[in-house]
């Protein structure tokens, strides 16, 4: 079965090729990657990212739930409206998911999964919470829209009332704040600064015709995968799955250590992984003609290792890729990839290529 | 449904040839094809000079999406290349029967342009795709 977003109509409008994605009719285009990728990097654009699932925790144990559930800690939350990053592991230490939490109060947080993992998350979740006493509930019709781009907020701001434009003046990278009928909260996978907006779901052809009257160009799937590889961020499936250790897929900021008696699910198979050494998740570029594509074999003198993503940079002219490797290989130094029967050099740097429109090789 | 010109010749697997007249064919690649692939950000063309038979693989059309081969649909020497794709290679995706054509062949036997398919039998082809 396919599902729409409420948005559907308006891709079809704007000449949208849409494409199956994971049980979603999504845009991939609205003609030109390229020319959506650059609006985004230099002015603002908007994606229709209603299909990502929504859970919110509530509850007397919602805190004390969620420390053990997730490898972040939801105690450095004090800041009602703040948001943090963090791995769903399983007890083998692999990544179920990576998700977002806003803070409401200890009672009250609210989860961005990915929709393509959306009903293996929630039977998790569910499970995971039979011995707390927390309420789980998915809001599976509400839309979201991210407005990315260096002009976004301002663009953003000319729809908002004055009371909203208070809300979000001056609100700083990762959190979320209720600004009447919209949740708009300044997170996002492009690189960029902007906002990702959460609203019901018959309000948001209309926001879309706004953004789109304030010069808002309408983005597909294929310009956010450029986007978030050349931001050097992961893509659940492809950079990290079950099998992978947050410690070998970038996520090790995202593991709170501290408190040593906070128990979390995962935590003693990554302890010992941590031990015993992962594998890393790194960059390479490719200065020359061709494209690095996922599934490439990387061969370097510490080992072979694969490539989780790659693609043509538009902001960079040339191909970047995110690759795991053994842990012997080196930022700075000279690898090879295995492509079309030849082997190319390419060069390893740390996993993030370009930030605020600019390179940050 | 995309633009298939009706004065031009084309192999199922994509190509368009253009007749010019003393053996000499045009080839690019079809509008339908361009759809396919998406932007294109690299197309690796062949040497003039290089000979091939027909359905070699003799260009390699790179978008953001996938690398794609080429082949030649004709047999014969390559004659000339666009070289303007070098530093604009979206010309493909946005005139891929006019400024993105890929390369020039001379055919060795000029005959081998009646086992092309004509506008119609190509439409065909990619419906049954």
């Amino acid at each position: 079965m396919s599902n729409k977003t409420v948005l559907f109509d308006k891709h079809v409008e704007a000449n949208a090729k849409m494409v199956d994605f994971h049980g979603w009719e999504m845009p991939i285009n609205y003609g030109s990657q390229i020319e959506e990728h650059h609006a985004v990097r230099q002015d603002a654009g908007m994606f229709d990212v209603s299909h990502m699932t929504i859970v919110d925790i509530k509850g007397a144990d919602a805190k004390s739930f969620l420390r053990y559930l997730v490898a972040n800690d939801v105690a450095k939350l004090t800041v009602p409206g703040k948001a943090l990053y963090t791995g769903m592991l399983n007890e083998a230490g692999g990544v179920i998911d990576d998700l977002i939490v806003y803070y409401f109060d200890e009672t009250f947080y609210r989860l961005v999964v990915n929709s393509a993992t959306r009903e293996k998350d929630l039977a998790w979740i569910n499970k995971q919470a039979e011995a707390f006493s927390v309420t789980i509930t998915e809001q599976p019709d509400w839309a979201m829209i991210a407005v990315q781009g260096p002009n976004a907020k301002a663009k953003v701001a000319t729809l908002l009332t004055d009371e909203q434009n208070a809300a979000v003046e001056g609100m700083k990278p990762f959190f979320g704040v209720q600004a009447g009928d919209l949740f708009i909260a300044t997170t996002g996978y492009t690189g960029e600064t902007g906002y990702e907006i959460m609203l019901a779901p018959e309000m948001a052809a209309n926001l879309w015709q706004q953004l789109l009257d304030a010069g808002v160009k309408p983005c597909g799937l294929g310009a956010r995968d450029t986007l978030r590889l050349e931001a050097g961020m992961n893509l659940y499936g492809l950079d990290m799955d079950d099998t992978v250790s947050p410690l070998a897929a970038n996520m090790a900021w995202t593991i709170a250590w501290q408190p040593e008696d906070r128990n979390f699910i995962g935590r003693d198979a990554i302890t010992k992984a941590k031990e015993a050494g992962t594998e890393q998740l790194v960059g390479l570029v490719m200065e020359q003609k061709g494209v690095l594509r996922s599934g490439l074999k990387v061969i370097s003198e510490a080992g072979e290792g694969t490539i989780t993503s790659g693609t043509f940079s538009p902001t960079l002219g040339y191909s970047i890729a995110m690759a795991r490797v053994p842990s012997g290989v080196a930022i700075g130094e000279s690898v090879q990839v295995e492509m079309r029967k030849k082997l190319v050099d390419v060069k390893v740097v740390k996993a993030g290529f370009v930030r605020n429109g600019k390179s940050v090789l | 449904m995309s633009n298939i010109p009706s004065d031009l010749k084309y192999a199922s697997s994509h190509e368009w040839v253009r007749n010019e007249g003393e053996g000499v064919v045009t080839v690019g690649i079809s509008e339908h094809a361009q759809e396919l692939l998406g932007d294109m950000v690299f197309v690796d063309l062949p040497d003039v000079g290089d000979e091939y038979a027909a359905g070699d693989d003799c260009a390699v059309a790179e978008s953001v999406k996938a690398a794609s081969d080429i082949y030649a649909p004709v047999a014969g020497e390559i004659v000339a290349v666009n070289e303007e794709l070098e530093d604009s290679p979206e010309t493909v995706n946005n005139d891929p029967y006019g400024d993105g054509w890929l390369f020039k062949i001379k055919m060795e036997d000029a005959s081998e342009l009646e086992d092309l398919l004509d506008a119609e039998g190509y439409a065909q082809s990619i419906d049954e795709d």
